[in-house]
């Protein structure tokens, strides 16, 4: 895998001075960024950062204001239709089509990606039987629960097996079942069949999860890009020992006098950061034992990409 | 060069195949919704009751027109409707993203509209020959005012669905202030020789107009102007409805 910036033309798919214009917002500022081919490349901002703007952009649903957008070298803009033929997507609103049933929506998609008659029904029902829906192929759209449209919008995505998927938020909102499937499959396309995958999520334990480097999006502009790892070292500072207690939770003012840090308080006990764990966490020990405070737990933490979101954003509200 | 040519003709397949297959979707989805129905069946059946109301003339004569005029609502009537749908449900961001051209949605929109309004007036025609005394004497001219007029009406119900809306109603609104004034200047219930002068004047700027001629061709009487000429306008209509919808739409998806 090469976590590094592929060239734009050989990269399976390529940013390059991506701008949008909304009127006199600017939507997507001069975003850069290329994606390995097999690799899962994870887009991450707060509401309004201009996530889905960009993959609407590099599917080709909405025109650049500035830049180019690539997909297996091609240019989106320049030949939208051979650039389409590789693509998958699953957009962040669901837009099955409410009064088709299950299968014709999947087979509207096989035929317009040119999969061959004599396959496409065949290649269709074995989707839906992979993803749960195979009793549901002559329900219509519309009797689908927000979960199952997902999974069906996953098959519409899936059916002409693209080489690049695009998923917009795609776990957002759904039951805990739906969405360990879908990070499932997404996950085993990649393992198995290489597929590129290019995700847009809030979801930061999804991110860190699924994703071999993530890209952070803030205000339009791509404010980091890294692997989950690199980026966590970024924020060193974050680090941090949870101690927990069993009866009254002693203030860490008392317990670390002399040290000026940060603390978080937590139900029954507090976080400190520090850089060097370790070391805290032994003087905590030994402070606690010294006034008697009856410590229940005392671990080190590494950060989380969740810290790097909200040191790089600002933006303390992200979901776990 | 070759492969050129062959690299040409596939991409001609893809954006065939891919009008295809939407216009199949189309008539799936949208036949049976209640505006299509209300607008391109209901509307001109009463437009009609009411103005044969107010004429004595037999109604042999009335057939051509009301032939023409139901082609006309009906072919017009599913284009408009569909982009807004559309839109509305998100599905044409689906549609934008999958290879399909813009151009190959279109005429996907524009052949389900074709195709709707052709096989429904094939109700009144029967009706008309079932019922009245009309006759067909010339069917060339009444199979390519039929086919021709599906075409020229259903490349303009597409061209009307242009404006960046996802609302049907506002389209159909702006489709009927379009349509209507239609009728009275293409000499559908009125012969062209009878029309006032400044609806004469207006007539050859309707596509309804070279249909209504055709048919009337078709039924026997003399046309107006001449089948070439109501088949070459028919078609020049069709063409340059598509390519004008084609570029306000791409204007609109541009926004």
């Amino acid at each position: 895998m090469n976590l590094g910036a592929p060239g734009s033309e050989t990269a399976a798919l390529a940013a390059e001075g991506l701008t949008r214009r909304f009127g006199d917002r600017l939507a997507v500022d001069r975003i850069d960024f290329s994606v390995s081919h097999g690799e899962i490349f994870g887009l991450l901002g707060p509401n309004g950062a201009g996530k889905s703007t960009t993959v609407r952009m590099l599917t080709g649903y909405l025109a650049p204001t500035a830049g180019r957008a690539r997909v297996e070298g091609i240019d989106v803009a320049v030949e939208p239709c051979r650039a389409r033929r590789h693509i998958g997507v699953v957009p962040e609103e669901a837009n099955v089509y409410s009064d088709l049933s299950v299968l014709h929506n999947v087979l509207l998609m096989a035929e317009l990606h040119g999969v061959p008659r004599a396959e496409r029904e065949r290649r269709c029902r074995d989707l839906l039987a992979a993803f749960g829906l195979d009793g549901r192929a002559a329900q219509g759209g519309r009797e689908l629960s927000k979960g199952l449209r997902q999974r069906l919008m996953l098959c519409m995505a899936l059916v002409s097996e693209p080489s690049v998927l695009f998923l917009d938020e795609p776990t957002s909102g759904l039951d805990v079942a739906s969405a360990h499937l879908i990070r499932d499959v997404v996950a085993q396309l990649n393992r198995e069949c290489g597929m590129t995958v290019l995700l847009t999520t809030h979801n930061m334990a999804e991110a860190e999860t699924l994703c071999h480097r993530v890209g952070i999006l803030r205000e339009g502009r791509l404010a980091a890009i890294d692997t989950p790892a690199a980026l966590r070292r970024r924020v060193a500072s974050r680090r941090s020992v949870v101690a927990t207690f069993t009866g009254a939770v002693p203030d860490p003012a008392t317990v670390l006098p002399a040290i000026d840090i940060e603390t978080a308080p937590l139900p029954a006990g507090w976080r400190v950061y520090a850089a060097e764990p370790g070391p805290l966490a032994q003087h905590i020990a030994v402070r606690c034992a010294a006034l008697g405070a009856e410590l229940a737990s005392l671990n080190t933490f590494e950060p989380s990409l969740e810290d790097v979101f909200v040191s790089i954003t600002g933006e303390a509200d992200a979901q776990h | 060069m070759r492969s050129t040519e062959a690299g040409r003709l596939d991409a001609w397949r893809l954006h065939l195949r891919c009008a295809w297959a939407i216009g199949k979707k189309n008539a799936r989805v949208y036949y049976l919704k209640g505006p299509v129905i209300s607008f391109g069946i209901v509307f001109p059946v009463f437009f009609y009751l009411a103005f044969a109301a107010g004429h004595d003339a037999p109604p042999a004569t009335m057939v051509p027109g009301i032939v023409a005029m139901a082609l006309f609502f009906t072919a017009s009537a599913v284009g408009p409707l569909v982009t807004p749908w559309e839109r509305q449900a998100r599905t044409y961001e689906r549609l934008v993203t999958s290879p399909a051209s813009l151009g190959a949605i279109l005429a996907g929109d524009a052949g389900a509209g074709a195709a709707f309004g052709a096989l429904l007036a094939l109700l009144p025609l029967a009706g008309g020959l079932a019922l009245t005394s009309a006759a067909v004497v010339d069917p060339i001219a009444l199979v390519a005012g039929w086919l021709l007029g599906a075409l020229a009406f259903a490349t303009l119900g597409v061209l009307l669905a242009a404006p960046a809306t996802d609302t049907p109603s506002q389209v159909m609104m702006l489709s009927n202030l379009v349509r209507l004034p239609l009728i009275f200047i293409s000499g559908v219930f009125v012969p062209h020789d009878q029309m006032p002068v400044w609806g004469q004047w207006l007539s050859p700027l309707s596509p309804l107009s070279y249909c209504a001629d055709l048919m009337r061709v078709g039924f026997g009487a003399a046309p107006h102007w001449s089948v070439a000429v109501d088949a070459a306008a028919l078609m020049g209509f069709t063409m340059a409805f598509g390519w004008i919808a084609l570029l306000l739409h791409q204007r609109t998806l541009r926004r």
